[in-house]
């Protein structure tokens, strides 16, 4: 037995290990199982799964990507929240301080390519799901799970896009939220929204309709930056990671995932 | 050489060119929907439309480059047919992109628009999109092949057999993770996150842009009024989306890809993401500049770029152009023609239900038929009304300002 293989015997059956990994290298039938079973990230999964399931010719990786992608998210939007505050004062100077003086300031960079990355996936994944034909019965209700996760993961980055406060930021969200001052009776351009009246004063204005519910202000300004720092950051990520548990639950739920029957 | 300069910049300096790219993924879809065959009813509407375009061709310079265009794909698809996706002409023509795209870069003002690190990303997904769109037609005609013969698709030979998921799954999965890892370092530490000047309210950048995913929309509003493409479309997009599997009932193709067991699920499918969807953002991030006019790959992005603003309604189309009365003034009669126009174009299904839709209506049953006619129809008015745009400047097909009801 070489000297490496000692080492790695030794590792195993030191008490530390074992009380981590209860079942040390799975190399037989039974450990393989065990393992799975035994480990709260790994029974995620299902103990065998479909050969033609594992290909990443079928399932191009792409749902793990987006649910790894989110993770990266997690993980360095954390790291982001150390530095950063919502307010118009600092938020920009802040960013401006993470590019200078944070050490090993990739965080920002990693947390933006992220999100991009993360929504092309999400799209990808949605496609591979069409193409294998994997919303049919009985995964219909978990493409629409999927679906909503679409919409969050959009929201997400489009409410993540604001908290720079840079000229990029500000005005992107304008055009973005533009839009809802048109919504049919509750934006104040509206078609029907000027129907709605109390006598001869009309309910819905710029000070109450859509948009304003959506920025906290009649443009974009402080309000809109601590709304959407708080959506970004505690709201739809905790939505998005329940619906991920659901949508993962469902995977299983509905037989592992799809093949032909 | 003129005639080529002439021709690249034609295609690429107008709307012919919307014309021709949303024409050009439509028709690498819908052939597909005819196996590539011209010598089929559907084909000849094809080779139709070509020679239409001919012969407007001759009054019209423009279409006539569009003409070309168009035969010369035609005939380089019917061709090549099927063997773009089983072979790997598909990646070919994807490198091919590639290296055209390389080359352009050298162009400073294509470089300028394309190497923005908020368009790196957008870049690399035209080309996985590209390769995914590949993959996904090619498994799916090498299954049709074997379906045909009688066979079974390639996924039920390894379907059945069950393999551990520690360690296959898990290894594939820890690979992928690195890789991925890897890469967002890289990438993280080759480009740098965009940051511009502090924010002010007070001026208003030229163009300005919403955050790119969502500049399909913004496209959408160039046809539409914002409580349609901002509000309406966007709500009806999530709605069709969500309805997909319950309207669509065919039980054929779940769980292994193919085509031609679901020839008109993919074929609209794919029109709506990689047409409506995708293009559209691209055509959002790249071309449009300055005002959101439009300008070519290699167009400098002028902010003084003069576009006339000839749009007309279709009330004064038909009013003052072709009757040659003054517009009415009560809205209900001077937009009667458009208002009439919308009613038959939603009141469309029931007719197709006893047309062509006949074995439709027949499969899916009333309520499946009526809601996927409907949102089908709502999809399709986004390239109705672009087209209509683009040949004939139709600003409003139903222009009723008083309330704010233009469509
Ligand atoms: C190499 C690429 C990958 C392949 C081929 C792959 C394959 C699969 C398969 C076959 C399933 C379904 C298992 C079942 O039948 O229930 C699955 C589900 C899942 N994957 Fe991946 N995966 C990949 C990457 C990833 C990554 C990177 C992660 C996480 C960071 C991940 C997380 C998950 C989760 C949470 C589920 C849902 C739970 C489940 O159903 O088992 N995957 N993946
Ligand atoms: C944040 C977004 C999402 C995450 C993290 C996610 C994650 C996953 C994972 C890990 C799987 C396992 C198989 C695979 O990797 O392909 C899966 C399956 C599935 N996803 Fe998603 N997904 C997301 C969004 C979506 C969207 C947008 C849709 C559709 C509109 C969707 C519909 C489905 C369906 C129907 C399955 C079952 C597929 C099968 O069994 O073959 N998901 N998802």
């Amino acid at each position: 037995m070489s000297r490496l293989k000692q080492l790695q015997q030794g590792a195993v059956n030191s008490q530390i290990w074992k009380s981590v990994f209860r079942v040390g290298i799975p190399n037989t039938n039974r450990k393989r199982v065990l393992a799975v079973l035994g480990s709260l990230i790994l029974h995620l999964h299902p103990v065998k799964v479909r050969r033609s399931g594992v290909r990443m010719s079928y399932t191009w990786c792409m749902g793990g990507t987006s649910f790894f992608l989110f993770l990266v998210e997690t993980v360095t939007g954390l790291l982001l929240m150390f530095y950063y505050r919502p307010t118009i004062e600092y938020a920009f100077t802040d960013i401006m301080d993470l590019r200078e003086q944070a050490p090993f300031g990739i965080m920002r960079e990693m947390h933006r390519w992220g999100a991009h990355a993360m929504v092309i996936a999400v799209w990808l994944h949605m496609f591979r799901v069409f193409m294998t034909g994997s919303y049919k019965p009985p995964r219909e209700f978990n493409w629409n799970v999927g679906v909503i996760l679409l919409v969050l993961t959009l929201l997400l980055s489009f409410t993540g896009y604001l908290l720079p406060w840079d000229q990029l930021a500000i005005w992107a969200i304008t055009v973005g939220s533009n839009m809802a001052r048109a919504s049919p009776g509750a934006g104040t351009e509206g078609p029907m929204s000027g129907l709605i009246k109390l006598g001869d004063i009309r309910l819905i204005h710029a000070g109450d309709d859509a948009r304003f519910a959506l920025l906290g202000a009649k443009t974009v300004g402080p309000s809109t930056l601590l709304r959407f720092y708080v959506l970004h950051c505690v709201a739809i990520p905790l939505g998005a990671g329940f619906l991920m548990a659901i949508h993962f639950w469902r995977v299983r739920k509905d037989g592992g995932i799809s093949g032909p029957l | 050489m003129t005639f080529i300069k002439d021709f690249v910049d034609v295609l690429s300096g107008s709307s012919i060119s919307f014309l021709l790219l949303t024409s050009l993924f439509s028709f690498l879809i819908f052939f597909n929907l005819l196996d590539g065959r011209l010598r089929s009813k559907g084909g000849s509407v094809f080779i139709g439309f070509g020679l239409l375009f001919l012969i407007s061709g001759i009054f019209i310079r423009p279409l006539l480059y569009l003409a070309i265009a168009y035969l010369v794909l035609m005939f380089l698809l019917a061709n090549l047919g099927p063997r773009v996706w089983e072979t790997r002409t598909g990646l070919i023509i994807l490198v091919a992109g590639g290296g055209a795209f390389g080359l352009s870069m050298l162009d400073p003002q294509f470089y300028l628009i394309a190497a923005k690190p908020d368009n790196v990303p957008i870049v690399a997904m035209i080309f996985l999109l590209g390769f995914f769109t590949w993959v996904a037609l090619r498994k799916a005609y090498l299954n049709d092949r074997q379906l045909l013969a009688g066979g079974i698709p390639w996924e039920k030979t390894e379907s059945d057999e069950k393999l551990f998921t520690c360690p296959d799954l898990v290894y594939t999965e820890m690979l992928c993770m690195i890789v991925l890892t890897i890469v967002m370092i890289v990438w993280s530490m080759a480009l740098r996150a965009p940051l511009e000047e502090a924010a002010n309210p007070t001026s208003s950048p030229n163009p300005a842009k919403a955050p790119w995913y969502f500049l399909g929309l913004q496209e959408m509003l160039v046809y539409f009024d914002p409580w349609l493409a901002g509000v309406l479309l966007p709500t009806l997009i999530i709605v069709g989306l969500m309805a997909i599997p319950y309207i669509d009932t065919n039980p054929r193709g779940n769980g292994y890809y193919s085509f031609r067991e679901r020839k008109w699920e993919l074929g609209i499918f794919l029109y709506g993401f990689l047409v409506l969807w995708s293009f559209l953002i691209i055509t959002g991030t790249f071309l449009r500049g300055p005002n959101w006019n439009f300008f070519g790959p290699y167009e400098y992005w002028d902010p003084n770029k003069l576009v006339p603003l000839v749009n007309i309604d279709l009330s004064e189309l038909i009013w003052v152009k072709a009757l040659g009365v003054a517009l009415p003034k009560i809205w209900l009669i001077r937009e009667m023609f458009g208002i009439l126009f919308c009613l038959a174009y939603l009141g469309l299904p029931p007719l197709l239900a006893v047309g062509p839709f006949r074995r439709f209506y027949q499969k899916m049953g009333p309520p499946r038929y009526y809601v996927g006619t409907f949102l089908f129809l709502i999809m399709m008015a986004l390239p109705i009304k672009m087209v209509l745009r683009w040949l004939f400047n139709l600003k409003y097909i139903v222009h009723i300002q008083e309330i704010f009801f233009n469509v």
